[in-house]
């Protein structure tokens, strides 16, 4: 049958079809994790504060996810009377696109990615570093104070823990020998999972994973004791479930990323080859732990104060990460384990 | 054909976007124009078969230097309009350096013109992208033949940055600062640990 319809049409349109069909593919459950991620957040956090979390809307309360989006999608969009309309529109739009864009390079299993490119590590370093500007865009747009302080503290907190991200992958991708995602994967297979050489960098990559993605406890850009919620304050509606939706897709973005870098991607367990279960499923478990983690972080730590913020990203990780780096390539040396040379 | 069709849509982008930049009214609408056009010249990029600039464009210029300039634009209190006064003032400058942008092109092109074969006295200074991939060769390349010049160009960023601390740090009185070392080496006395229950409180 689809041999068939192959066949029928040009094959330039039967491309256009099957990676059409490949996006939704990844999209799809996607959007399905962000949700009941959001559902995990609260019963995880109800937990950990010995409440029961949602548990009303359906059996454990598993459709309070539906419940929260249908609300969100029935409210009133308000387009403050001051704002920029089009920059105003646009921001959380931009955050939500980059949020999906970016999963576009992310291996699933051996073979099952939609864009295998070669330079898969910088692609994702790209995307993920324009994510500020949905935030900064939103504060400047909503012509309100507190929304303009909660973008101006988020442009600065994300372009500063980036350059460490930027730092720690180098490392990875020094020790693997390649910029492409899979290989680095597979890389792991043929030595061990990056996080027995690299883990330092693996919590110092997870800590700037939760400031990039403005998490707990450096959720400053939406510090709601002093900016009310930050960028997003003037938004509403669907414009305000974009924002949510694009946060909570960069947060399992950064559990993918750390599996892959980290945690050996679709590898599993060393000692559990031989389960049945499917490279993929390690994949969703490993990012599931992952989550685990910011959400467990989310429940303990206090708010960083904002200098206190710049100065570990600074001070701290930044010449940690780069004496790492310098470490790695000379161990590499030193020892002769570059995987590529000539 | 597809390609080019492609190349004309990030062409003709980058192009609007640039006229954007100088015609919009808004200096914040200005920098997104911008980056725009820094977007549409890594798509170009990425159409030549250099994948690393065009990623590297995105990361650079598009995730850090204009988001620091959209940061300083926004806090600006700039009139565009009374900007715009001198305009003429300027205009005999910047005609010039139009022309000598556009004679120089035309350089270029003329040379294409007239030496069809002018690719073969160029030598390739790296692989073609089938031996090697775009960010393997220029590795390759960079840090072998042209090192001392990328140290060089390191270096001027690193005087760069030395001038804007030079610059910009001064001393100020009269300010507490945190200092994290002595708050985590303070003795015990003033704080107590205590064990809790799960279930209970204190």
């Amino acid at each position: 049958m689809v041999d068939l319809l192959a066949g029928l049409l040009p094959p330039f349109l039967w491309r256009l079809i099957v990676i059409v069909v490949q996006i939704v593919a990844i999209v799809l459950p996607l959007l399905i994790a962000v949700a009941y991620l959001t559902y995990a957040e609260r019963k995880v956090i109800g937990a950990i504060q010995l409440r029961k979390g949602p548990n009303v809307v359906g059996p454990f309360g598993l459709l309070q996810p539906m419940a929260d989006g249908l609300k969100l999608f029935v409210k009133e969009l308000i387009l403050p009377t001051s704002a920029s309309p089009a920059v105003f529109i646009g921001a959380p739009m931009i955050t939500f696109l980059l949020a999906l864009v970016a999963w576009a390079v992310i291996p699933f299993d051996k073979g099952w990615v939609l864009a295998d490119i070669n330079v898969g590590v910088l692609y994702v370093f790209a995307i993920s570093s324009l994510g500020v500007y949905g935030i900064i865009m939103s504060g400047w747009a909503s012509n309100s104070k507190y929304a303009f302080l909660g973008g101006l503290r988020s442009a600065a907190q994300m372009v500063s823990y980036e350059v460490s991200i930027g730092f720690i992958m180098i490392s990875v991708l020094l020790t693997a020998g390649s910029l492409n995602l899979s290989t680095i994967v597979e890389a792991q297979a043929n030595s061990v999972w990056y996080i027995v050489p690299h883990l330092p960098m693996f919590f110092l990559f997870l800590i700037s994973g939760l400031a990039e993605t403005n998490r707990a406890p450096f959720d400053l850009p939406e510090a709601e004791a002093e900016l009310v919620a930050g960028y997003n304050v003037e938004y509403s509606s669907m414009a305000f479930a974009l924002f949510f939706l694009g946060e909570y897709a960069n947060m399992l973005l950064m559990g993918a990323m750390t599996s892959i870098l980290f945690l050996g991607g679709w590898l599993p367990l060393p000692g559990l080859a031989w389960l049945p279960i499917p490279g993929a499923l390690w994949l969703i478990l490993k990012i599931c732990f992952v989550m685990f983690i910011f959400l467990w972080v989310r429940a303990t730590f206090p708010r960083y104060r904002y200098d206190q913020l710049m100065r570990l990203g600074w001070k701290v990780f930044l010449p940690f990460s780069l004496f790492w780096l310098v470490l790695t390539a000379g161990v590499l040396t030193a020892f002769d384990l570059l995987p590529n040379k000539g | 054909m597809f390609t080019a069709l492609i190349f004309y849509m990030f062409a003709s982008i980058a192009i609007a976007s640039g006229v954007m930049v100088i015609s919009s009214r808004n200096p914040v609408h200005s920098v997104l124009w911008l980056i725009l056009a820094f977007f549409n010249a890594a798509g170009l990029f990425l159409l030549l078969g250099a994948e690393f600039l065009a990623m590297v464009l995105v990361i650079v210029y598009v995730g850090a230097v204009a988001v620091l300039f959209l940061f300083v634009v926004m806090m600006l209190d700039i009139n565009m309009v009374e900007l715009r006064e001198g305009f003429l003032q300027y205009l005999p400058t910047g005609a010039l350096i139009g022309v000598v942008l556009l004679v120089e092109l035309l350089a270029m092109f003329g040379g294409w013109a007239f030496a069809p074969d002018i690719d073969a006295l160029i030598k390739a200074p790296t692989p073609t992208l089938d031996q090697a991939s775009n960010t393997v060769a220029l590795g390759k390349i960079i840090y072998t033949n042209y090192v001392y010049l990328f140290q060089a160009s390191g270096l001027v960023l690193l005087v760069a940055m030395i001038g804007t601390i030079l610059l910009t740090h001064r001393k100020r009185t009269g300010v507490r600062k945190q200092v994290v070392a002595d708050q985590v080496n303070r003795s015990t006395s003033s704080v107590e640990l205590r064990k809790v229950q799960t279930g209970r409180g204190i």
